[in-house]
């Protein structure tokens, strides 16, 4: 994207003010998707952005521009306009050479979905939207979107650093309606990886739009859930979103570093029952929230964070990481060019245990089994978090029973880890997410096996 | 850049439109500024200008969309080319069409202030620092500030189409912004204040700090209680997000497309006789009005609920086209990356006479509402069936009482429109779509232990 030369100048002028740390940031992006609704292929949409964000820091104060000129007077207009933002008094960062990171890429991308026809790509909302409405007379609307992205990005830093990621996402989403006696439900079912068109070899569109439209069939029998504090035992991959939100958010450096986290300053310590083993993991070939290189330019890291329930450690992109004196763990993230990084999670999950999910349900008197949490949000001071409960179920004398309306989830993120007293051995991935911070979002994943909280969950359903 | 200049930019593409095809153009500019401040210092600074372009293409009633962030000639060609290729996968959709002038002249709203152009820089770097200083000086149990942030931005837009819409507008807008950390051992509590305006003029520091602190430190101490049902009282602040949310479903798109329990329904009490609510979309003291819509058509206020009687829906072109109506003037683009959807500018209840204190009094039992959390996961516009996290005040003889936090309160929307019992005289703007008063609504569940 740039010449080595020219990066070299942009990195000069960005630090001419004096800087202890200077960036740049490139970043070529073009994305397309698909919409379908009420039967209709209702539009296709392409986009592209270019772009280059400057960095500068000088002591504990960052300046930041960005450019939609990469021409190399374009770049340093921004370089300049970063630092003058810094207010550097001189001195500083001197210029080393540039040192090209090797970063394995966590997966080749067999299919690039720009070579792949328009019409291949209807195709499939097509199909979708059929499949879905054949499943009963009570679907009576179909939404379903296709979409796919190629980032491109460069990073280089006067720390040294020249690296370069390729970043190919696919995603297929489907939302189906029944009505009925009791009006309307919605059901919903995604896949989205970082893979190119060959998704569709491992995913049939037919299966998704089936199982979103089942979803929204049986959720026309449910019942109100009911409210108060209960068991709750969540299906594998259903429930990961819960520990992105309550756990993970608060294990980000920055927060931490403010205060605004309920894990500051409990490195060492017992935060979850012993049955929890929390990662984060950017290198899962595949996965929503994989790369190669973050957008500081580090290779992506699996992350341990809670082990056997000890607290080990926190995520962390570069300032935070710089600032204590130790490696950036691969957590340096942003939206884009436009953006500044942040501490952001990658692929977020528990690992499994040794129960089998028969064992945890049947050792159930009763509760609420959700196999699929929706979004979600959480205080990361105080921990609290609320999720929707896109598809539930009553557990009545160990054995799943009812189906529920959808609901909110309530609890606090410290006293759930606590609370978790089985951990299945069947370990899953949900579906793709997009986290919110700061105004920014970024592809994330998240997984769990089928666990069991016993306490500190609250359903807040509308019976009585 | 100016909005001339857009202009120019959104008019080329349109001359370039081929025989039968409706082609319309939207060319956005900003200049931002961010400035946040930590522990009396400038944590980032941020300044930029970005730009972008939107093409929508309609020929042979298929709609094909394609927008570049960036606006030299190539990538405009490019972009114009990708809108045309992918009309052509389109679905034949006998209402798709652009806007056509409606013959309804815009209002002139006074949105750009030319004060804030000049800015001084040092001053908006001083507010940042000012912010955290007092709040952090607010009470002695702030213990930290997660973000102390000001931000401004000058935009400038410009519209074109083959239907014969021109129009350009350019606004400032400023925001000043702090979230902070309050707390003993036992508790941690979080607040946040804001102020808006279109110069630093119109900021109000002061009242902005008084916020955050009031939001931290008057839950300190809150417990969870046991489920019950009763009345809540809704603040202003949670009654604007309860509004957003009928309006969503009040939006000729979730109208004609099945998808809200209030389509069909003009002409039926839908709520209280005392809810009427509209939207002011014009209404000069709100931050988000604005004197033209996503398609160029004039922005225009809009009856939605009239003494709890449906009386109809906000519309754009194509949505009005397929309900055989004509656009409200609510086309709402988020960017220039987006088809123009369906939305409100400036929504309000007609206000009651009653002040906040009044009402929490003559509800005498019940639960003052500060805040939600969760009330997009919470809510299924489809049904109306709602459950979203909430912390407030228990109000006991029409007094406030002991905090309460960490329960959530349930209802479906169509039950709690019909539930509505007061609705206050404090009119509050916020920096989004919607404005609140204080509301009180009967019957809801509030589950906790």
């Amino acid at each position: 994207m740039l010449e080595e030369p020219t990066i070299q100048r942009v990195l000069a002028a960005a630090a001419s003010r004096g800087a202890d740390f200077a960036e740049i940031f490139a970043e070529e992006k073009r994305s397309s998707s698909a919409l379908l609704d009420d039967g209709r292929i209702e539009e296709l949409t392409s986009g592209r952005d270019r772009g280059a964000g400057i960095r500068v820091v000088v002591g504990e104060s960052t300046g930041f521009a960005h450019t939609s000129d990469l021409s190399e007077a374009g770049l340093i207009a921004a370089a300049e306009t970063a630092a003058a933002a810094a207010r550097g008094t001189g001195g500083g960062t001197t210029i080393v050479d540039l040192d090209r990171v090797n970063a394995k890429r966590p997966n080749l991308v067999r299919i690039m979905p720009g070579d792949v026809p328009k019409a291949k790509k209807v195709e499939l909302l097509l199909t979708a939207n059929e499949m879905a409405r054949a499943e009963g007379a009570a679907i009576t609307q179909v939404s379903a979107r296709y979409a796919d992205s190629h980032r491109r990005i460069l990073v280089a830093n006067t720390d040294g650093i020249l690296g370069t990621d390729d970043q190919v996402k696919t995603l297929f989403s489907i939302s189906a309606v029944a009505s009925g006696d009791t009006g309307m439900q919605t059901g919903r079912e995604s896949i989205g990886r970082t893979v190119g068109f060959e998704l569709f070899d491992s995913y049939e569109v037919a299966d998704l739009a089936r199982t979103a439209a089942q979803r929204a069939i049986t959720k026309l029998a449910a019942r109100p859930a009911p409210s108060g504090e209960m068991t709750v035992v969540i299906g594998p991959g259903g429930g990961g979103v819960m520990f992105h939100e309550a756990c993970g958010h608060g294990l980000e450096a920055d927060l931490v570093g403010k205060g605004a986290s309920v894990f500051a300053g409990r490195l060492g310590e017992q935060v979850a029952s012993s049955l929890v083993t929390l990662v984060d993991d950017g290198t899962m070939g595949g996965e929503w929230g994989c790369f190669a290189i973050d957008d500081e330019g580090r290779p992506a890291q699996r992350n341990v964070l809670i082990q056997d329930g000890i607290l080990v450690d926190y995520m962390w992109d570069g300032l935070r990481a710089r600032a204590e004196g130790r490696a950036s763990s691969g957590n340096g993230r942003r939206q884009s060019y436009q953006h500044l990084p942040m501490v952001r999670m990658t692929n977020t999950y528990l690992l499994g245990g040794t129960s089998t999910p028969e064992e945890i349900l049947s050792d159930t008197e009763s509760g609420v089994y959700i196999s699929h949490l929706g979004g979600g949000q959480v205080n990361t001071a105080t921990g609290d978090f609320v999720f929707g409960m896109t598809e539930a179920y009553l557990i009545e004398g160990g054995q799943i029973t009812e189906p529920l309306r959808e609901g909110n989830l309530i609890g606090n993120g410290p006293a759930v880890l606590t609370a978790i007293d089985a951990v299945g051995n069947d370990f899953a991935m949900g579906g793709p997410g997009t986290c919110g911070k700061d105004g920014q979002g970024v592809p994330v994943g998240d997984g769990v096996p089928t666990l069991r909280v016993a306490t500190g969950l609250t359903i807040g359903g509308t019976a009585a | 850049m100016n909005p001339d200049e857009l202009q120019k930019i959104a008019d080329r593409i349109v001359a370039m439109a081929a025989p039968g095809e409706q082609v319309e153009a939207v060319v956005a500019w900003s200049r931002d500024t961010e400035v946040r401040a930590f522990e009396g210092e400038v944590e980032h600074f941020v300044s930029a200008d970005s730009a972008g372009v939107g093409i929508r293409m309609i020929s042979g009633g298929k709609q094909g969309l394609s927008w570049a962030g960036v606006l030299d000639d190539a990538a405009l060609l490019e972009c114009l080319a990708e809108a045309r290729d992918n009309a052509s996968f389109g679905s034949v959709d006998p209402h798709a069409g652009l806007a056509e002038p409606d013959g309804v002249e815009p209002e002139e709203l006074f949105l750009f202030d030319e004060r804030l152009v000049h800015a001084d820089t040092e001053e908006k770097i001083r507010l940042a620092v000012e912010l955290e200083a007092q709040v952090r000086a607010g009470d002695p149990r702030i213990f930290g500030i997660e973000s102390a942030d000001y931000a401004d931005s000058v935009m400038a837009t410009a519209l074109a189409s083959t239907t014969g819409i021109r129009r350009s507008s350019a606004e400032t807008s400023v925001y000043l912004g702090v979230y902070a950390l309050a707390g003993d051992d036992e508790d941690t509590t979080t607040g946040f204040g804001f102020s808006v305006g279109r110069a630093l003029q119109d900021l109000d520091l002061a009242a902005a700090a008084h916020e955050a602190v009031q939001r931290c430190i008057r839950l300190l101490g809150a417990t969870k209680a046991p489920s019950e049902r009763l009345t809540v009282v809704l603040h202003p602040y949670v009654t604007s997000q309860f509004l957003s949310l009928i309006a969503d479903m009040l939006s000729g798109e979730s109208v004609i497309r099945g998808r809200s329990p209030f389509a069909g329904r003009v002409g039926d009490s839908i709520a209280a006789p005392s809810f009427t609510m509209f939207d002011d979309a014009t209404d000069p003291l709100s931050p988000t009005a604005s004197d033209t819509d996503g398609e160029g058509l004039a922005c225009r206020a809009v009856p939605l609920i009239d003494a709890g009687v449906l009386s109809g829906y906000l519309h754009n072109a194509y949505t009005a086209r397929v309900a055989g109506t004509s656009s409200t003037g609510s086309a709402q683009r988020g960017s220039h990356r987006a088809a123009p959807g369906v939305g409100p500018h400036v929504i309000k209840l007609a206000p009651g006479e009653l002040s906040a204190e009044e009402i929490v009094s003559q509800v005498g039992d019940g639960f003052l509402v500060y805040d939600i959390a969760g009330l997009h996961s919470g809510v299924n516009p489809v049904s109306g069936d709602l459950s979203v996290g909430a912390d407030g005040v228990r109000i006991r003889g029409g007094e406030l009482a002991e905090g309460i936090r960490e329960v959530t309160i349930g209802s479906t929307l169509q039950k709690m429109l019909g539930d509505v019992v007061a609705i206050g005289s404090d009119l509050t703007y916020f920096p989004w779509e919607s404005t609140g008063v204080t509301l009180a609504i009967a019957d809801v569940t509030m589950s906790g232990q």
